[in-house]
């Protein structure tokens, strides 16, 4: 059993490493979550659009990542791309598998939330002569956003959460603290305990914040 | 062409031209693409027979097997308690009594807000100190359990809650008890709409257990990243990792299958009222806000 004060120990003590840790945390949500929520809805585009080409590109990508375990994504790009000589440092592969993931999922969201816009909206858009990116762009991915905002913010916070399968890569973010500190003799249940709070800290906010969204914008 | 094709019109020859030209330019850019990555393949030799002839032998076969085995258990263990322990927590979450709804959301968002590997490693590495040893196994299925459990719980929840309100009030109507109302009337209704979503819980779940390779559980992952090391096959951790995740994919794709399968046949059934099931649809996907990622077409979510 621990005692008070070794239950504090970590904390007080190696306090730097956990800002330094969770600060990469937040860099990689923070990057990786643009960068997915840029390529998703490209992906989204690529789906809906009246190029077969593009539409069959958007379907394979997104049956594949989705049915993918993140850790096999992570194993795959951390350590099979150096075996292609493409040489980048763990937290760009970290980047690279997170978004890469994520970008399935935001797809999807997207395009579940183009679907919700009521049919009639993109057939008046046509037959005042809108083309396809003026009837995406001006009338249904406005309407879409409500739709598809607390999805895609569950989605983060998944993100959020997923980051810590980095640590498994090499990444020096919150995942590693307990390694990092159990060869400094520190007991891991304390040290897990204040990394579980740093996240607790981090997501339950944000999954305030999703309620919110959820209620407010519900589509009726 | 499904509902998105109200997208665009039919193409006229104009429009014929120009979708002609994207598709090629499309093509094009995705076939530079593929190209690239093969040819990053083939200079890096993985296509050389060396590389692949470990799949050859028999040792390796059955030692993927085993992960693989060893992946579908944890897997399996784990959606059976997780199911038990949704339905647990979703009938405290509806309890009228306050003390009883209170602690129970208190455990769900908490393991909902805690990374699933956290868990793991909690269970893994710190339960030591307070006298008590996992193994591995029971390190990713505790972990899966605790975490899928709340997702499940929230999802049986906003199944109960969209079953229509006629329904218990005339259960109560011709005297049944609460528990009663819960067992034998709303819960095998929401069961049923939820389907869907509770079987791309599952699919989750299944990728989930490859989190057990960084607590140290020999599953698939963890035998692929062994066997990778060889050298006497020059290192085949390309071709392995195709192929693992290979078996990864078939797998979730046949889940999915199944979820979709259900889906059509809850659609066409007359037991359950048309608003119900895309009440319950949309619910859940709300439900199952922060999860790990994973899941099939059905939901639409992570």
């Amino acid at each position: 059993m621990h005692s008070l004060a070794d239950l504090f120990a970590p904390i007080v003590d190696q306090w730097p490493l956990y800002l330094q840790s969770f600060w990469v945390t937040i860099q990689l949500f923070l990057i990786s979550g643009v960068a997915s929520l840029i390529w998703g809805t490209a992906l989204a585009g690529m789906r809906v659009s009246p190029i077969p080409v593009l539409r069959a590109f958007g379907t394979g990508y997104v049956n594949i990542l989705r049915n993918t375990p993140l850790t096999l994504v992570f194993f795959f790009v951390a350590f099979g791309f150096p075996y292609l000589e493409i040489n980048f440092s763990f937290f760009a592969f970290a980047l690279i598998a997170l978004s890469a993931y994520t970008s399935a999922f935001i797809c999807e969201a997207v395009r579940a939330g183009l679907n919700s816009v009521p049919p009639g909206q993109a057939e008046a858009a046509r037959a005042v002569g809108l083309t396809f990116f003026q009837t995406l762009n001006l009338v249904l991915l406005p309407q879409a956003f409500r739709a598809v905002v607390p999805p895609v913010s569950s989605l983060l916070i998944a993100l959020l959460k997923n980051t810590t399968i980095a640590a498994g890569f090499s990444v020096a973010e919150a995942g590693t603290i307990r390694s990092n500190l159990s060869e400094l003799g520190y007991a891991a249940f304390p040290v897990l305990l204040w990394v579980v709070i740093g996240f607790l800290i981090l997501v339950l906010p944000l999954s305030a914040l999703q309620r919110w969204f959820e209620r407010r914008w519900r589509v009726a | 062409m499904s509902a998105t094709a109200v997208l665009f019109d039919m193409p006229g020859p104009k429009a014929r031209r120009r979708y002609l030209t994207g598709g090629i330019i499309g093509s094009v850019i995705l076939v530079a693409l593929l190209a690239f990555v093969v040819y990053r393949f083939y200079v890096t030799g993985q296509f050389d027979g060396q590389k692949w002839s470990i799949f050859e032998y028999q040792q390796v076969q059955i030692t993927l097997l085993l992960g693989y085995a060893n992946t579908l258990l944890a897997a399996a263990v784990g959606a059976v308690l997780a199911l038990a322990l949704g339905f647990g927590l979703a009938i405290a979450r509806l309890s009228e009594h306050r003390w009883v709804r209170g602690p129970a959301f208190a455990l769900v968002e908490l393991f909902r807000a805690i990374p699933l590997l956290l868990l793991m490693f909690l269970f893994y590495y710190a339960a030591p100190s307070f006298g008590v040893t996992f193994t591995p196994f029971w390190a990713v299925v505790i972990g899966l359990t605790l975490y899928n459990g709340s997702v499940l719980a929230e999802i049986f929840r906003a199944g109960v809650e969209a079953v229509p309100k006629g329904q218990s009030e005339a259960a109560y109507a011709i005297g049944m008890r609460k528990s009663q109302v819960m067992r034998t009337v709303l819960l095998p209704q929401a069961v049923r709409t939820m389907l869907p979503t509770i079987i791309s819980q599952l699919v989750v779940l299944l990728k989930d257990t490859a989190l057990g390779f960084l607590v140290t559980y020999d599953e698939l992952l963890k035998q692929i990243k062994q066997l990778a090391a060889a050298p006497e096959f020059a290192f085949p951790l390309i071709p392995l990792t195709i192929v693992g995740g290979s078996i990864y994919i078939a797998t979730c794709l046949l889940l999915a299958l199944l979820a979709n399968r259900l889906e059509a046949r809850t659609r066409r059934s007359v037991k359950v009222a048309p608003g119900a099931a895309q009440a319950a649809e949309a619910a859940g996907t709300a439900a199952q806000g922060g999860n790990t990622m994973g899941g099939v077409p059905p939901t639409g979510n992570l």
